[in-house]
């Protein structure tokens, strides 16, 4: 009876080298598209609502801009604001994951805060936090970097707790040292790696919800070649048979997403303790 | 946890009466705040919807017959208490936008997506639980492999471009299916069949369905994985029990319940996809009149959707802690105060 | 005694076991561990046979490898029979369950979510399985309404008794208990092992693997001492009355380390895994080491029992199992670059316990 396992698929190594090309893939579509946000918006009526071709790979539209340096240009417009806010964001999450471990009384107040933010749908609240700043691209930015923290904060809050109420913890509560200390010194540096996790994951949610509030009007101004606006122009002319005004961008945008999911699981894997098996 | 050892049913009371004392506050949170966020808002409804010119055209006397109308002007704090007050009379005031009681709008439109959000719910739940299971139970193998791409891919997509897809292949392109609205434009309330109703229905749904089992899916993989992994699942193939019977009677029973408050929990997430959802298809449901109401600065019917949605949402938190309540025996038995 | 087709040959044999895992290292790297190496012994029918070891020595793997239970992630070589007869996958299949039964250590064991009365009866409906329950269940002092209950409400002791009556009511040929002891006070534990006693009396095989060597003393036939992995020495249980009967350096020490025997503590601490070298593993901490103890060092038959140390040799004549055997190091056994790197402590250990 015999079985050797030695070489299992090194499936860590592979999420890895995944990770890093996702990396350079993204960090190629940013700078990219940010150089070519003004060429974004030229209009050219010799060559409007050209189906795609060598030339124009994603096309172009009514007004002879070319979709693919417009999709371009809105996907690095979005993945920035997705850095800016899920940055915010993760801030607020440690913030209050964190204080929330201090003391009953402000576990009490940060759970009710969460409570109030996840009762009213997703969706929803953004809709509301864009009407509140009077919409475009502050009302998306802070309505994002207001609605994402919850789960990331509760996910550092139990950890927290549970890292409080672990021995070592608690000997440093009795050798004198204050709340503050211990949560800087003992609780924090255990919290950095779901913290850095979160993050990454926290890019794919901001990204598509940026996407979806632009989509429906009330975040970036028309006039941005934001990746929500090309999407929610083509549906217009959708029926006339313009299809890769809305396939292509949304194509690439479901590819930026999943190159940071890709980011994600990999960080995950790699730094979560908990999966040091296979 | 406390003991109520005076037998379940007083335990029973305390929970519920905890619990709806609980939303009740919540809700008033989550109005407050929806009344303060809109309050703040610098769009000014009167230029929103009669519009720069038209005002420039007016008398001033004109315009404050408006802005009575629109309630600009008034201190918030005494406008919320105002708005408190008349809701709980049952009047939620007038839709700016549809010239109707809130309560009227929100009726007729719930009605529609409730629809819409309850086949989406149930569909991607029940293969949600079926591909994570599958998935869980041989990790690595080509199946799980497949329900991870799937759930991978279907995550990073939005909705709305799904949406707009399914409208480009199956209405547009196949001509299949209607290009919008759930009822034939122009037609009686009353003209309309189910059959018009479940084919206006059908792309909406399928889109809210696709795109929510990812979640479940990869929430059930992830347990069953545990469960596979668990001491007490070792025992079961150390005491020669089938692998049908550890999927079916120990899998199954142990995460079903986590399962299912994830899935109630999710009650949220559908509710979101629903606004962009039926946007695409301008389905005229409550998600599209929130974009309306927000898009027009219609403040009560913008405000009258937030609480409504903040109920179902709770609703469905609520459901989930019963569930756990009635189901899980750990809690059923110290509920007994044993 | 059912059936004895199979004469001569012990009812359990294990043969040069060795088992090891493929686990990650630092980030990515992946780095194959031996944790059982080169382990023997076996267990005859009515024989109750004792596995001592400290924790992390890998005597759960042991119990985890026989019934075939290893992760999917775990290496293994060696030959284990039943019955004189090789056991394959295939055969265990059968067997498991029915032949051979385990009896796990704790309470997780039980699926928290099932009554005890369906997982005892595994599901089964009948009347006589039911009755069947209800009998095993009396049997170990446990009432009908026991059935009722959840694995959250028994008491360690209760969950113990539960534990045995599920592998009695197979009538099995060879019990495995792991660990059946810890967390019981010493009145509690005892009667326990006397359950055990009581099911070799009645002609099955126990192999008891344990920590605790002055109840396995008490109860057992033979005593295997397990240190780092392997088998130091087999020894009668009556050999613990006296030093001079023990036939290793590491069990005399266990023994002197016994509360009636002076209580003396061996100093040092079990190698990790990474800390294994060539020769024999308790070197590092024997009084009486050698140059040729850091050689490879095989287990050989004395005075009725083994002994895998050099100083057997001048006494007792090799054993059978080296001329068998691969002996150590071999392709299974990894060393070299990972002596290099930096050990990881902590979690080997986590892994064994």
């Amino acid at each position: 009876m015999e079985r050797d396992r030695g070489r299992i698929w090194n499936r860590r190594l592979f999420l890895l080298y995944m990770a890093g090309f996702s990396l350079l893939l993204l960090a190629g579509i940013t700078f990219s598209g940010a150089i070519q946000a003004d060429a974004a918006l030229i209009t050219d009526f010799s060559r409007k609502n050209l189906a795609p071709s060598l030339r124009y790979p994603f096309g172009t539209d009514w007004m002879g801009r070319d979709m693919f340096v417009r999709t371009l240009a809105g996907l690095s417009l979005s993945i920035r604001i997705g850095l800016l806010t899920a940055g915010v964001s993760s801030v607020i999450a440690f913030g209050l994951g964190i204080a929330a471990a201090l003391g009953r009384y402000a576990d009490g107040v940060i759970g009710c805060i969460i409570d109030v933010v996840m009762g009213i749908p997703h969706m929803l609240l953004l809709v509301l936090i864009s009407f509140a700043m009077g919409k475009g691209f502050w009302g998306v930015v802070a309505g994002i970097s207001l609605t994402h923290w919850t789960s990331l904060a509760r996910l550092l809050r139990a950890e927290a707790l549970q890292i409080r109420e672990s021995q070592y913890v608690k000997i440093a509560g009795k050798l004198g040292k204050g709340p503050f200390y211990i949560a800087l010194r003992h609780i924090m540096p255990h919290l950095l790696p779901q913290l850095l996790v979160g993050v990454v994951l926290m890019f794919p949610h901001a990204i598509l919800h940026e996407a979806g509030i632009t989509f429906l009007g009330f975040g970036l101004p028309p006039e941005q070649p934001a990746i929500g606006v090309i999407l929610s122009e083509s549906m217009s002319y959708l029926s006339m048979g313009k299809w890769w005004l809305a396939l292509f961008p949304g194509l690439l945008l479901v590819l930026v997403v999943l190159m940071f999911h890709v980011i994600g699981n990999a960080a995950g894997s790699v730094l979560d303790p908990g999966q040091a098996q296979l | 946890m406390e003991k109520n050892g005076k037998g379940t049913k007083a335990g029973w009371g305390r929970f519920l009466a905890g619990k709806c004392v609980r939303g009740g506050l919540l809700l008033f949170l989550v109005s407050a705040v929806a009344f303060w966020l809109v309050s703040v808002s610098p769009l000014d409804p009167l230029t929103a919807n009669v519009g720069q010119t038209a005002m420039g055209s007016m008398s001033q006397e004109q315009i404050e017959k408006l802005e009575i109308y629109w309630g600009v002007g008034e201190p918030p704090v005494k406008r919320f208490l105002a708005w408190v007050g008349d809701f709980f009379r049952g009047d939620m005031g007038m839709s700016l936008l549809y010239r109707q009681p809130v309560a009227r709008v929100i009726q007729v439109r719930l009605k529609n997506s409730l629809w819409l959000m309850a086949t989406a719910w149930v569909i991607s739940g029940v293969a949600g639980f079926g591909l994570g299971i599958l998935a869980g139970t041989k990790k690595d193998s080509v199946a799980d492999r497949l329900v991870c791409a799937y759930a991978l891919v279907t995550a990073s997509t939005p909705s709305f471009w799904l949406a707009l897809v399914f409208l480009m292949v199956f209405a547009v392109w196949l001509g299949w299916l209607p290009v919008g609205l759930s009822v034939p434009i122009g037609m009686e309330d009353a003209g309309v069949t189910l059959a018009d109703r479940i084919r206006h229905g059908i792309l909406p749904a399928l889109t809210l369905s696709v795109t929510g089992i990812s979640n479940i899916a990869l929430h059930t993989r992830e347990k069953m994985i545990q469960v596979m992994e668990s001491d007490y699942v070792l025992f079961a193939w150390a005491r020669g029990e089938g692998s049908r019977r550890i999927v079916f009677q120990h899998g199954v029973r142990n995460i079903l319940l986590p399962a299912l408050t994830l899935q109630f929990g999710s009650v949220s997430e559908i509710f979101g996809g629903s606004i962009l959802v039926e946007e695409v298809f301008s389905y005229p449901g409550l998600g599209q009149a929130a974009v309306n109401a927000g898009l027009g600065s219609d403040v009560p019917l913008l405000l009258g959707i937030t609480v409504i949605s903040a109920v179902i949402v709770f609703s469905g938190n609520l459901t989930a802690d019963i569930l756990y309540e009635v189901v899980d025996p750990r809690l059923r038995r110290e509920r007994r105060g044993m | 005694m059912k059936s004895n087709e199979y004469k001569g040959a012990p009812l359990l044999e294990v043969r040069n076991l060795s088992i090891s895992f493929t686990r990650y290292e630092g980030l990515w790297r992946q780095r194959k561990q031996c944790l059982v190496r080169d382990l023997s012994l076996e267990v005859k029918e009515g024989e109750m046979v004792a596995v001592v070891g400290s924790s992390g020595s890998g005597k759960s793997l042991l119990a985890h490898g026989v019934m075939g239970l290893l992760p999917y992630n775990a290496s293994w070589d060696g030959e284990i029979y039943y019955k004189g007869e090789l056991l394959t996958e295939k055969r265990l299949r059968k067997l498991r369950g029915r032949e051979m039964v385990f009896v796990p250590q704790s309470v997780s064991y039980l699926d928290p979510l099932m009554r005890v009365g369906e997982q005892v009866r595994k599901g089964a409906r009948s009347e006589k399985s039911r009755e069947q329950c209800q009998q095993v269940l009396k049997r170990y002092g446990l009432g009908k309404e026991t059935e009722t209950l959840y694995p959250f409400e028994l008491s360690g002791g209760m969950t113990r008794r539960i534990l045995i009556a599920t592998a009695v009511q197979e009538h099995p040929g060879l019990v495995i208990a792991d660990e059946p002891t810890p967390g019981l006070h010493l009145e509690a534990a005892k009667r326990v092992l006397s359950h055990f006693r009581e099911i070799a009396d009645d002609g099955a095989g126990v192999l008891l693997i344990t920590h605790d060597l002055e109840l396995a003393v008490q109860v057992a036939d033979r005593i295997v001492v397990f240190y780092a992995g392997t088998n130091l020495e087999e020894a009668w249980a009556a050999d613990f009355t006296d030093e001079k009967k023990l036939r290793h350096p590491y069990t005399k020490a266990l023994y002197r380390a016994m509360p009636q025997n002076g209580f003396k503590a061996v100093s040092g601490f079990q190698p990790y895994e990474k800390e294994f070298g060539e020769g024999c593993v308790f070197a590092p901490r024997c009084e009486a080491c050698e140059a040729r103890c850091h050689e490879p060092v095989y287990c050989r038959k004395l005075r009725g029992g083994m002994v895998r140390c050099w100083k057997g040799e001048e006494e007792g004549d090799v054993c059978e199992i080296r001329e068998k055997g691969r002996g150590q190091g071999g392709d299974l056994w990894e060393k070299g670059e990972d002596n290099e790197t930096k050990m990881n402590q902590a979690r080997v250990d986590n892994f064994l316990i």
